[in-house]
Order: structure tokens, then sequence, then C-alpha cells
């Protein structure tokens, strides 16, 4: 069987989470290689979370929140854009391309766009193969 | 036509009259969404009538809004979605007014529903009927330039989200009826009639655009790319007919070189449509910009008399539209567009400087005016109000909300032309004059449910129950619904599941609640659409079962799995599998949350005693509630007192005098004078503000503050001023004149020259009110000495909206207007004693010297930067870069500031002129009456929480904080000092920035605390 990748995708509620819905309504058709988790706003991604998800296995994680300028919560997503930044040299030291991780800002009325990036960050992350670190998991499950 | 203004006023009986706590808003655009929300937090009942299918109004048709660029939709939807849910908002779509009979406090109102052939209770918006539809019409919400099906719905996001039949374009196929799961096709529908009963009438109608077939020259209609900015909005959208890619409706090819032609339908005599349409120049240039944001390569080129940004940042928007994203811009009138029959591409024929040019472009935009609404007339006839010779309500400057009629008022674009802040503003300022009116009545009409007692679930283990859409077919046919509720019911803590054919239709509601009750359900999981429309509706399930409401989840398997994986029935059911593992994962680690209410002292602090300040504090004391009004001056009126007249009114002088002595006889003001701020505590509900009097210290507990401190006069450095006495600012000149210091008689010739301290590099915002104070002047003169010489110097007349009237009589009377260049300012000197002031000339082309009796300067308004930023830091408030204080929202938040329970309005805003501030002063009253209305006030539930066992009060999520809501405490605990974060639960907005920042995970987020969402993570990885 063909292999899947698995995307963990966290969304602000105000935009891309909203953004996400409009693809939906829209009827735009995307690989079915991720899964949504809804915060309310994007500086409440906490960057362990996006650390927990590749170590149980992700092979690709994105944070996307509004267009800086459109935070339902004033300022939230400048904060986001610099622990991410910061994050994401971080994930190179841990040996993970940092290819994998996207930060990605959709406002409410882009389900195009949404669509668009995750159709893209699926194909890299297909490119990429799974995450060295699901092959870690898998050792450690079969030699404990 | 009523021709007495206060008919109504007489002959009234002597006995109270009944007074109805129930408002009926005409119209559900923008104003009529703002107004119907604020006036049910200010205790009354809405009925709200729309005349098409679905509420939302033009805002709901635009692209991006100016000058911020936000998505209009983004901004709009929460208020949508917020009227449609309202217990006491009753939305009445397809309806109009048959007749209306009573008075101010009760007026009986007669409506007429038209048929909408499905049931909205029934109809689930699911969309299959719209699907199968065979027949095709014309899409009005894209503004015909697609087709949309035979039964429809009028945008994805409308409100009600129910379709409709279009019985003219239906052929009575029967196809949606057969398909209908949810029965809710009603061909048989009937137009109905019904009684209202209302206390008073909100008119908010809003706009019609107009029509440019009136203007032959333009070829609208003729030439296929020519389109109105209404089309181009939508061509601009990415809902729109071309999927937001910029197109020519000729032949789908991105146009490489577009214009806009202002001024259609607007400033134009011979149509008899004198007035400034007021928001055309901005929306072209958001036109110009977003479409160079869309298509690099496009030029955009603006042909125009004036540009007229005249609004908070609307010159800066205009500016660097100019300089730095490649709009062009022709100060010119277009005579004619022709079409090259060949390509369709359209050569634009236009008069500069005295020259003849023409220049082709592949598109061509006509930005067309605010009409009055389509069939308004009648309707003011059967009203009996006024309107103007526009045909817009006719409105007092005083009142500028009220109609002719007591108890009816007026708010937004039917007012006259307006962008949205002032709509909304006006929309909100209407709820202030109707709270006056009826507020022996307030919260009598309102519904209040009543919920069981909790249940107290503390203890239990989980019990899960998960209830699975089909959504009929939406998820049905491309999920394996049945295999997902088996694989549910495998799930830990899962001791029920089952598959519903629409979970949220009210028989499973009813279905939910019984199962609560009979599987001890203390979990709920619903897995069908998104929680941003749903979760609500299922919250009050739980509610009503006695559950606490934030036990619920929600897996969105609809828009986020089904309808997105169309194509591969084995993915999506394995998706939908995954979302509802995440969803139970986090249920299980869901616990009751509290929603807590804050106590409220029910007072208004109002800071400044001009004439902003006034008409807050004199709305929110008619509403019921007692102010404090502090102004630091000696006396009441601010910029008011050196204003004599205006081109409405002949005496301001009365006026103000009548508005002071008002102030002075209302028992619940209490004025303070001489007085100034000096400390701040609390927040929204529980301010104390210790205030500086002649008598000492004073300290003020008061719920909510208004900030209506104004601005200063800008005193000019330029043009000589100062140093010979012939050169005068406007308000100097209008004083002398009041004063006979003057004699208009008298003058020979006078210099007036606009913009002095406006619109250049150290105040870079356009001062809004001087172009309309110098033809105010200048009209002054001419009627009193038609003799008189009188020139101006402008850069853009900005006499927008009905004041274009006054400019044009100026124009009659000879007074001459010379425009200058920002580059080339005009030069002011003594020849001997003689005052030369020289300009350059472009339409001569020469530099032209006038020797004047008399200089008189524009000068700008500049805010009261000391001051403002004093008072910023008292109240967390921001200032923007001007100085000006700024509001929580540019364009749906006007008066509101991100901290709750302070409000803004007048100069401290922006410049404005009268009218508008009174309009906007009510606004901040209303809104202020939306805390002050409330004995206690609700707070939200989802917001940090802080483990002081945890924190060891390092203060990052202090700085971190948008809101001002974390404060580092020092207690003593055992002797020892220490310090902690403590969350002021009444500030906290539940964004969670403050949890991704907290280093000892001290900080938790109820809702979305860390150990759900690593649940959810883990649940979503799990192999």
């Amino acid at each position: 069987m063909e292999w899947r990748p698995k995307i963990i995708v966290f969304t602000c509620n105000w935009c891309s989470y909203a953004g996400a819905d409009l693809a939906g309504v829209s009827r735009l058709q995307m690989p079915p290689d991720f899964r949504i988790i809804r915060v309310m706003c994007s500086a409440r991604v906490d960057p362990e979370f996006v650390l927990r998800a590749f170590q149980r296995g992700a092979d690709g994680v994105m944070v996307a929140g509004c267009h800086p300028g459109d935070c339902h919560y004033i300022g939230g997503n400048y904060r986001t854009r610099r622990r991410m930044a910061l994050l994401k040299l971080l994930l190179q030291q841990f040996g993970l391309n940092p290819k994998r991780f996207r930060l990605e800002w959709i406002s409410a009325g882009e389900g195009q766009k949404f669509a668009e990036v995750i159709r893209e960050f699926v194909d890299e992350i297909k490119k990429l193969g799974p995450s060295p670190y699901r092959q870690i998991k898998k050792e450690v499950r079969k030699h404990g | 036509m009523v021709k007495d203004r206060f008919r109504t006023l007489k002959g009234k009986p002597v006995t109270a009259r009944k007074e109805v706590g129930s408002v009926l808003v005409v119209g559900g655009g923008i104003a009529g969404m703002q107004a119907a929300l604020d006036l049910v937090q200010n205790g009354f009942h809405v009925y709200m009538l729309e005349s098409s299918t679905a509420i939302g109004g033009v805002m709901a048709q635009l692209d991006k809004t100016f000058p911020t660029n936000d998505c209009s939709m983004c901004i709009m939807a929460p208020k949508l979605v917020e009227c449609g849910r309202d217990l006491n908002i009753d939305i009445i779509t397809m309806a109009e007014i048959e007749e209306v009979r009573g008075e101010a406090g009760n007026f009986e109102v007669v409506i007429k529903q038209y048929p909408r052939y499905i049931d909205p209770e029934k109809c689930t918006g699911c969309g299959e009927c719209a699907r199968n539809c065979p027949v095709r019409a014309i899409n009005e919400y894209n503004e015909g330039l697609d087709l949309r099906e035979g039964v429809y719905v009028k945008y994805p996001q409308a409100v009600p989200r129910s379709y409709v039949i279009d019985r003219d374009a239906c052929i009575g196929c029967g196809l949606c009826e057969n398909l209908c799961l949810a029965r809710a096709i009603k061909y048989d529908d009937k137009e109905k009639t019904e009684t209202l009963h209302v206390g008073a009438i909100l008119l908010v109608p809003g706009f019609t655009p107009y029509d440019p077939t009136g203007k032959p020259e333009y070829g609208y209609g003729r030439y296929e790319n020519v389109v109105t900015s209404m089309q181009y909005e939508r061509i601009l959208s990415a809902s729109g007919p071309f999927q937001g890619h910029v197109q020519r409706p000729s032949d789908g090819k991105i146009p490489k070189r577009i214009a806009w032609i202002q001024c259609v339908g607007s400033r134009d005599i011979k149509d008899g449509r004198e007035y400034c349409s007021s928001v055309c120049c901005m929306y072209a240039i958001k036109q110009a910009v977003m479409t160079k944001e869309h298509e690099a390569d496009i030029e955009p080129t603006i042909f125009m008399m004036d540009m007229r940004c005249y609004g908070k940042g609307f010159e800066q928007y205009y500016q660097n539209a100019k300089k730095n994203q490649g709009v062009r811009f022709i100060r010119c009138r277009v005579s004619e567009v022709r079409e090259d029959p060949e390509t369709k591409d359209l050569i634009i024929k236009y008069e500069e400087n005295g020259k003849l040019k023409e220049e082709r472009f592949d598109l061509v935009v006509l930005s067309v005016g605010l009409t009055p609404p389509r069939n308004f007339e009648k309707l003011a006839q059967k009203l009996g109000i006024e309107l103007n010779p526009y045909g817009f309500v006719d409105t007092l400057f005083r009142s500028p909300l009220e109609t002719s009629k007591e108890g009816i008022f007026v708010a937004g674009a039917f007012q006259g032309p307006k962008d949205i802040p002032e709509s909304v503003t006006q929309g909100s300022g209407a709820v202030a004059r109707i709270a006056a009116l009826l507020r022996n009545v307030r919260g009598t009409q309102i519904k209040k449910k009543e919920y069981p007692p909790e249940r107290d679930v503390s203890g239990e283990e989980p019990r899960i129950g998960v209830f699975i859409c089909h959504c009929g077919i939406n998820i049905g046919a491309y999920v394996n619904v049945k295999e997902v509720v088996e694989y549910a019911k495998t799930l830990p803590y899962v001791v029920y599941a089952e598959d519903n054919l629409y979970t949220c239709s009210q028989d499973t509601q009813n279905r939910i609640k019984e199962i609560i009750e009979r599987e001890k359900l203390n979990r709920v999981v619903v897995a069908s659409c998104t929680p941003r429309t749903h979760e609500p509706l299922f919250q009050e399930t739980l509610r009503e079962a006695g559950l606490n409401p934030y036990l619920f989840e929600m897996a969105n398997i609809r828009e986020q799995c089904s309808w997105i994986h169309m194509h591969d029935k084995e993915a999506a059911t394995q998706k939908a599998k995954d979302l509802v593992r995440m969803a139970v994962a986090k249920a299980a680690k869901l616990f009751p949350l509290e929603e807590f209410y804050l106590d409220i002292t029910q007072r208004a602090l109002v800071i400044g005693g001009g004439l902003a300040g006034m008409v807050a504090a004199l709305e929110i004391a008619r509403g019921g509630y007692e102010v404090y009004l502090v102004e630091k001056s000696e006396h009441l009126g601010g910029h008011l007192r050196g204003i004599y007249y205006t081109n409405w009114s002949p005496d301001i002088q009365s006026f103000l005098a009548s508005l002071i002595n008002q102030v002075e006889l209302e028992p619940r003001i209490k004025v303070y004078l001489n007085s100034q701020i000096k400390k701040v505590e609390g927040f929204v509900g529980n301010f104390k503000t210790t205030l500086e009097t002649p008598e000492g210290e004073v300290v003020l507990e008061h719920g909510v503050a208004i900030i209506a401190t104004g601005a200063d006069k800008y005193i000019p450095k330029e043009y000589m001023y100062g140093e010979d006495k012939r050169v005068l600012t406007q308000a100097e000149f209008e004083e002398k004149i009041a004063k006979g210091e003057i004699d208009p008689k008298k003058l020979g010739r006078v210099v007036m020259i606009q913009c002095v301290g406006s619109r250049n590099d150290e105040h870079p915002y356009c001062s809004r009110i001087c172009c309309t104070q110098a033809v105010k002047n200048a009209n002054r003169i001419l009627d009193e000495n038609p003799e008189a010489e009188i020139y101006i110097l402008f850069r853009d007349m900005r006499t927008y909206g009905f004041r274009e009237k006054f400019y044009n009589e100026l124009r009659e009377k000879g007074c001459v207007f010379i425009r200058y260049d920002e580059e080339k300012p005009p030069q002011v000197k003594k020849k001997g004693k003689e005052l030369v002031v020289s300009v350059y000339d472009e339409l001569l082309g020469d530099t032209v010297e006038i020797p004047v009796d008399l200089l008189v300067l524009s000068a700008g308004i500049v805010a009261s930067r000391e001051n403002n930023e004093e008072l910023s830091k008292f109240f967390k408030v921001p200032l923007n870069e001007d100085g000006f204080f700024l509001e929580a929202h540019v364009k749906l938040r006007p008066v509101d500031f991100a901290t709750e329970g302070v409000f803004l309005c007048g100069l401290a805003h922006s410049p404005k002129h009268i009218e508008e501030t009174i309009a906007q002063a009510q606004a901040a009253a209303a809104r202020a009456q939306t805390v002050l209305s409330k004995e206690k006030y609700k707070a939200e539930p989802k917001i940090a929480a802080v483990n002081e066992d945890l924190c060891d009060g390092c203060g990052i999520c202090e700085g971190v904080c948008e809101f001002g809501a974390i404060e580092i405490v020092t207690e003593v605990v055992d002797d020892k000092e220490i310090k902690l974060a403590k969350v002021n639960e009444a500030l906290c907005k539940g964004c969670g920035g403050c949890i991704a920042a907290c280093p000892s995970g001290a900080m938790e987020q109820k809702g979305f605390t860390s150990d759900q969402i690593y649940a959810m993570i883990d649940a979503a990885l799990e192999e």
C-alpha cells in the first residue's frame, strides 16, 4: 500500500479554521492526510505541541493563524511568528528537516489558499518521506 | 409628506402612554445588525425586517475593507452568527412594511412576508437541492456576473442559512422536493401578513448602488469590459464569479491596464445627484491596491476630480497607494468611454489641464455612487417621515439619527452616504436614542431561558456519548457513517454511539437529551459540521439536559472531511474515525467550566465636557443611569464655544447654551469642572477613579468610562501667521465676523489656504473639517458682500456627502478655486506694506500673485498628545501614530476599546464634524449602556488560569497579554513574600497566548488545556 503521511495542522479559531471551513463549503478537494486541531489563537500553540506531534510520529506539522495585523486578539499571531521562527531552528538541531514544519497565514476568506497550502505541504512531505522519528518509534517498540 | 416637523407632538393624550419594549429594525445590513445586537444588550427585543433572503447587506458582498484591508466577510461573520442565534432577535426575511399605526412608544406595524417555498425551520442548509436543481438564474449576489441555481442560498455564510426557491426561475420539476430528506420544500408556501407591536422603529435599509446605464457615455451595459465597482468587488472576492482571479468578463484574460472612473452618479447636478457619495474615492483606491496584490503586473489608474480621503487613516492609505503601490491618479473628468470592437479594449477620452487625451485600457471600473434605497419613497410617505431633495432621510444637525416623526429613527447610508464604521456608529447611536425613549420598559420583552439545575459530575468516570451525523447525504455519501459509529463504540470511555440523519434537527436535540439521561452521559461528542456555527446549539442541548455546556466536543467531519475528500470514501471514513477519536480523547479530559458573573456599578464616567462628552453624558442619563462628567477647564462646551455658525445652522451658540442647560438641569449628571484624573484602578464594571478637583481629591466609582477629551487646534507655523495681523486662522476669522470685529462688507480680496498643518510630514492625516469650514466662511462673506474677491487655494476639496451643495453654491457665487500641489505650496510675503500670496496654478501653468487684504489659514486639528498619553496609560488603551486614540476595530468597533468598559467619541478619536460627533457620542453612550443595563456582567469562561503552586512570578505572561489581564502580585505565604501571576477574569479574552509563553507550565487555558491538546495530538497519531 502507498505510504500516507500524517500531518497535524494547528489552526486558530477565527481565521484559519474558518478558512478550512470555507474550503469545505467550496468543495475544494484535498489529500486526506492532515488532521486539524483547533485552538482559539495561533499564539496558544505551545512550541511543545509541535515537538510532541513530531515525537509521536507526525511527518509534518503546520501552524496556521490570521494574517499579521488581523489577529482577533490584537497581536497574538506576532508572538506566534516569533516563537515559530525559533522553533524552526530548534527542529533542525533535532535532526528534522525544517521543511516538515510550516507557519502559514490563512484568513477566513481564503478557502482556496487553505486548499493550496495543504496540497503543497502534503506533496512536500511525500517527497521527504516518513519522519525519521517514526522509524525511531518503531525501533523502540520492537526492541523496547 | 408631513410638512410640520412637530405635528406628532401636538394633540397627544395626557395619560401616560403604554410603551412597548420591542423595536423594529428595518434592514439587516451592518448598521442594522449592530443596532439589533446593541438593542438586545440594552434590554430590548428586536424584530429585524430584511427585504432579501438573508441579512448581511452590502458588506456581505465586499471583498476587503479600507483602510485596513480586512476581509469583509471574516470580520462580519461573527455578527451574522450572533444575530442569527440571539433569542431576542427575530429575523424576518423577504418582508416589507405594509402599514404603521400608533405613535412613539407604541407602534403597530403590519408587515408582509413573501413566501420562501422552503421551511427555514426544517432546512438544514445541506444544499442537496441546489446541487440537483436543473435551472439557472442570474446571481444577484455576484452582481449578475454568473448564474446560480433556481433554488439557492444568497451566499455561503448567509443567515438564516436556509435555501429559497426562486419561483420566477423554478420550473416546478419536483426534484428538490424528492431529494430533500429534511422535507423542507413547500411549493404551496403563501404570502403572510403579521402585526408587530413595537415601541420604536429604526430605519437602516442602506443604499442602492447607482445604476450607470443612466450615463450612456461610459458604455455600461453595452461594453462587456465596463463593470461597476460592486461587480469588481465580486471579481476580487475569493467567493466571487472568478474565484478571486482578476479577469475580464469578455474573454477571461487577466487585464493589464485597469481604469477606475470616479463620481459616476455622484457630484452630478445634471443628473440630480449633486451630493458626493463619500466612499467611492476610498473604495477605488482599495480596489486598485487589492488588484496589485492579486496581480502585481496590473497597472491601475484612477480618474478623479478630487481624492476625498477624509477619514481616519484614509489620507495615509491614499499616499501609500500613490507613492509605494504604483496606483496612478489622473485629475480630470472623463468625457467618454469607447470600445475597440475587435479587442474589446476600452478607450477613455478625458481632459487634463485643458488638453484632450485618450488612453487605452483592458477593463474599466465605474465607481458608482450611493443612491437612496430603492422603493423607500413610498414607505417614507407611509411612515410620515421627510426626505431631503436627494431622497435620503432629512435629519437635523443636532439630532442626526432622528427622522421627522417621533419614535422613528434612522442610521446608516439611508441618512446619507457613508462608510462602514460610520454606519456602525450610527447603528449604535440610534440605540441610545431608543433607550432614552423606552427606558421605562427596558427588559420587559426580553426572553430569558430557564434551565434545569446542573448535574454535578465531579468524581464520575467519563461516560461519553457520540452522535454522528449523516447531514442528509453531505457526510453520509462520502463517509461510511455506520462504520464510524461502530468504531466510536470501541473508544475509551465511550458508552454510547449512534448516527443521525441530521444531528442538528430539533427532534435529534430531544433525543440527545433523553439519551444523556438514560445513559447517564457526562460528556457528549458530536461529529458533524463545524463548531463555529453549531457548537452553541449543542451546548444549549446539554444545558437543557442539566449538563455543563463545556462538557461538549465536536468533530468536524463535513467541512473538514466529507466535503474535501469526496472521491475517496475509504480515506474519508478513516479520517472521520481519526477526528472522532481525537474529539473523544479531548472529551475524556473535559471538566465543567463556570460562567461567572461580575457585579457592576451602574454609573458612567465621561471624561471631557465638550460636545461629545455632553451628548454622551446626556444620553446615558436619559437612558436612566448616573453619570460623572469631568471637565478640566472652567466651563463646558469645548471647541463648540468657538463655533458660531455652520453651513446648516446660523446660530451654534444658542444650541450650545441649550445643551449646557440640559446638562446642568439633568439630575443624573454630576459635573466636575476644573478637574483632572489622577489615578484609575479596576476594570469593566468596577472602576475607581481618583479625581483632583478644586475641592480636593474625590474618588468616583463607576462601571464604564467614555473618553471624550477632544483635540487641539493646530497653531500655524507657516504663511507668516503670528507675524502679520492680516493672517488669521478660519476659527479666528469666524469669531471676528460673529463678534462684528470684521465686517464682510468691507472685505476686498481674501485668500484662504487649505491643508495648513494637515496632509504633510508632521501631520499626515486629513483634518476633515477644514474644507467645509472654508466653504462656510467664504459663503458667509459672499452672502453679505457679493463684490468680495475670494480665492481658495486647495489640494482636494473634501466637501463630502451633502456638503457638496455648499461648495457648488460657493462656486456659483464666483469664488475662485486654485489647486496647488503639495510639492509647490503657496508662498506668502510682504511687498512693502502689501501682503502677497503667490501660488503655482496648474491650469494656467504659471505662478500667480495675489495681493490680499486678509489671508485665512485653514488650520487643522491635532491630537492632545500629552493628555492622551496620560489617559492611555490610566485606562490601558492605545493611541495611533498621530496621537489620537485607537479604537478596538477600525471598521466594526469604532467607539469601543479592546479594554472592556472603556469607550471613545469625538475629536479624541479623530477630526470630525458636529453632526458626526453627536452620532458618535450617542454610539458611545449606547455601547456603555450595554454594560450598565446589566446588574451582572458575564465573563468568558474559556480563559487563562494560574496554577499557583507552579508559578514563580517571572512576569513573562504579564508582558505577553494584549488585554492587560495579567498582573504580578506579591503575596505573603508562611511569612515569605512570593510573586504570583493573577488573571483578571473580567479582562481575559481567552486567546491562550500567555500559556504558550509560560516557562513553568503554571498557566492553563480552560477548555484548551495542554493536557487536552496533548490528548488530541496523541490520538491523532495513534496507530
